[in-house]
């Protein structure tokens, strides 16, 4: 794991009322996603997370539909490649399986903004071009091995261009849903809306983030996404 | 492009693997109805679905695939669309007014982003994007009763929202008035959208997004139906001479106004911004905003081919939003004559002093400056007439027959004395008119050289020829303009 030290993290959206900046404190984070390998020893141990006796209210149908059985990877999941398909409750269970936790958003962010060689990635042209240079290409059909990439100034890969990764708290993020509604979010950050509270209107990338987390539910297992544990010192 | 319609055809039958909970009767349909139920078909630009042949509403569902594909964008370029239905624009939906329309709106796996959808024929929140936010690999449904006929956008409203429409998610809903539009020959689905690569336009290449160019908005490609020559050559709308041609103009945008024209042809009628009345007749050139439609029809009189241009000449000319209306059959020279002629033009008698200055010896430039004009109604007297015709003397003959009109012995024939000139005054006119080569004898000395033709005005001509005829002694006549002008 990299030791990543406290920091800030400066939310995307938010009302005249709340911080512009979050203080984080330092933690520890994978320094790469985990792996087909990884999750297949923790679905051995943990035959309730296997794919066919997973429960539907943790996981929904698509979850590890690219493993060819329970307990075998086959030629669509790479043994080092990322673990994707997997919902949210299975990356949890996961991670205190193994004595960790999700991060949290602003823990994960507050990592993403490293660059290459600063602590503002924003700074760097070869951070940002590896960030669009990776929503420019549709998902391959098999993933690189997880850990390829090249390290950022904490020693942390792959965060900002393998896969979407799950961070605890990925409710926050949501925008709008009719059914969805929680207390103190303004449902109309939809569409036209969707810029007034807006604080940085270029940072493209969180953008991304945001709403591909806003989008999910806790059950999803979507193909580009991933997971990655952390513990706190 | 029938695997399209196919396909929806396909995944409505497989019903999608929706969540439950969100839908008033939690069965993953809208609300039911006592409307018979139908299934959109939907076409890629630039086909559009035939007209509504019903009298009553139905209850209509949109199966629509939103996937991320790499697609030509010009010769060599490669981009990543973002699109509904695998094509940019995305694919036309038709219905009619009054129809309870159910949108499925499906997010392929592949696909990295979410995705949902803001149509502009929807009243509801976000039209329609508040509900259909859509993970990869899950699908979104919601229903909306078209309650007002129109051309609509319809775009993904997913932030940020610049970037998923500058990527392809745009496209055309038509709900169709009740009544129908009249009948015309062709149908066609054109939309403009700008891109902004981080290449220029015409670097080869997977081109990635650029953001910055996005934000100053100042696309590297405008083009229509996704390409740059999406509607170009042998992908040309046709059309046949006398026919009446409907398009269906869309502007995604994101950011440009499009100033839509089709070179060689007038607008006869225009519905703007899609509306359900015409609002203008007879038109060149339409303003169609970004998130804006219209229908236009034309009629197609002559053949010919008609580009469609965004008249911002720097988009047409430049970034790629130029099309093609091909129309073939017999021509009408009354309504358009072609190329009558094309004859040879050297200027006019009213060159500036400029001009007059700028002549060399020898070269046949016409040398008449303003001040050389015959007022109307005022007849120069010889005094004039030989001054006149010494300053042109003095710019193109002198050169040969020198100024004092001696000539150059054995070479060009003298002027001053000439026997040849004073003996026969239509051929002297004829030389500085047509020229003269070939053997002479003048006062008694043979000369055999070429002289040019002088292009001199009528006017230029008789006043020279007057000044050589009474200067240096001679006293040969006087040569008239009409004169000259009867010796052509």
């Amino acid at each position: 794991m990299a030791y990543v030290p406290a920091g800030v993290y400066s939310p995307l959206f938010g009302g005249k009322n709340s911080p512009r900046q979050v203080g984080v404190p330092a933690f520890f984070l994978d320094v790469r996603p985990v792996t087909n390998a990884e999750f297949l020893g923790f679905v051995r141990a943990n035959p309730n997370w296997r794919r066919s006796d997973v429960s539907p209210i943790f996981a929904e149908s698509g979850y590890l539909g690219n493993w060819s059985g329970d307990l075998e990877l086959g030629p669509r999941a790479q043994a080092d490649s990322p673990v994707v398909q997997v919902s949210w409750f299975a990356a949890r269970a996961y991670a205190r399986w193994r004595g960790m936790r999700l991060p949290t958003t602003a823990e994960w962010e507050r990592a993403a903004s490293a660059g290459f060689m600063t602590e503002n990635g924003s700074t760097e042209a070869a951070y940002r071009e590896a960030v669009l240079k990776w929503l420019s290409v549709p998902a391959p059909l098999r993933l690189p091995p997880a850990g390829s990439g090249r390290p950022d100034v904490f020693g942390v890969r792959d965060l900002v261009d393998l896969v979407w990764e799950w961070v605890d708290d990925f409710n926050t993020a949501r925008l709008a849903d009719e059914s969805g509604d929680a207390p103190g979010l303004d449902s109309n950050l939809v569409c036209g809306a969707a810029g007034a509270g807006v604080r940085d209107f270029t940072n493209y990338p969180a953008f991304l983030r945001s709403e591909f987390r806003s989008s999910l539910d806790a059950t999803y297992a979507v193909p580009s996404l991933g997971f990655r544990c952390a513990r706190s010192p | 492009m029938l695997l399209a319609a196919w396909a929806c055809i396909g995944m409505a039958a497989m019903g999608g693997c929706s969540r439950a909970s969100k839908t008033p009767d939690n069965s993953g349909n809208a609300t039911t109805s006592k409307l018979p139920v139908e299934y959109a078909l939907l076409l890629p630009a630039p086909s559009v679905p035939g007209s509504v042949e019903r009298s009553h509403p139905s209850h209509v569902i949109v199966d629509l695939e939103v996937r991320e594909v790499v697609r030509h964008l010009a010769s060599g370029v490669d981009y990543t669309f973002w699109t509904f239905g695998g094509d940019v624009p995305g694919l036309f939906i038709r219905v009619r007014e009054g129809d309870l329309v159910e949108i499925r709106l499906h997010n392929h796996p592949s696909s990295k982003l979410p995705h949902n959808i803001d149509l502009h024929a929807v009243i509801g929140p976000g039209g329609g994007a508040a509900s259909t936010i859509t993970a990869p690999g899950h699908t979104s449904t919601f229903s909306f009763t078209a309650l007002h006929p129109g051309l609509f956008v319809y775009h993904c409203g997913t932030a940020p929202v610049p970037m998923h429409v500058a990527n392809g998610m745009y496209g055309l809903i038509f709900v169709e008035p009740k009544g129908g539009l009249p009948p015309v020959d062709h149908e066609y689905y054109v939309m403009q959208g700008e891109v902004y690569t981080a290449g220029r336009f015409g670097e080869e290449g997977l081109q990635a997004f650029d953001p910055d160019k996005a934000n100053d908005e100042r696309p590297a490609y405008v083009v229509f139906n996704g390409s740059v020559d999406s509607i170009t050559g042998d992908k040309a709308l046709k059309a046949k001479v006398g026919q009446t041609v409907r398009i269906f103009f869309g502007n995604g945008g994101p950011n440009l106004t499009s100033s839509f024209h089709v070179i060689g042809e007038i607008l006869d009628e225009v519905l703007g911004d899609g509306g359900s009345r015409v609002t203008e007749r007879d038109v060149q050139t339409i303003s169609v905003a970004p998130g804006s439609a219209a229908i236009v029809e034309l009629k197609v009189p002559v053949p010919g081919t008609f580009v469609l241009v965004d008249h911002a000449l720097s988009r047409a000319f430049g970034k790629g939003a130029l099309g093609m209306l091909k129309v073939t059959g017999p021509e009408d020279s009354g309504i358009y004559s072609g190329k009558i002629s094309d004859t040879e033009y050297g200027g006019t008698a009213s060159e500036t002093v400029a001009a007059r200055s700028e002549a060399r010896p020898g070269s046949i430039l016409p040398v008449a400056a303003p001040e050389d004009i015959d007022q109307p109604g005022v007849v120069p007297t010889l005094e004039v007439r030989k001054e006149r015709g010494r300053k042109t003397y003095l710019m193109a003959c002198f050169a040969c027959h020198q100024p004092d009109g001696r000539g150059l012995p054995g070479i060009f024939p003298p002027l001053a004395g000439s026997d040849f000139l004073k003996a026969d005054k239509a051929r002297a006119i004829k030389i500085p008119l047509m020229g003269l080569n070939g053997p002479v004898v003048v006062n008694g000395k043979p000369f055999n050289n070429i002289m040019p033709p002088q292009a001199f005005t009528d006017r230029q001509i008789a006043d020279v020829l007057t000044y050589v005829m009474n200067s240096w002694g001679n006293d040969f006549g006087t040569v008239s303009p009409d004169e000259v002008k009867q010796a052509h």
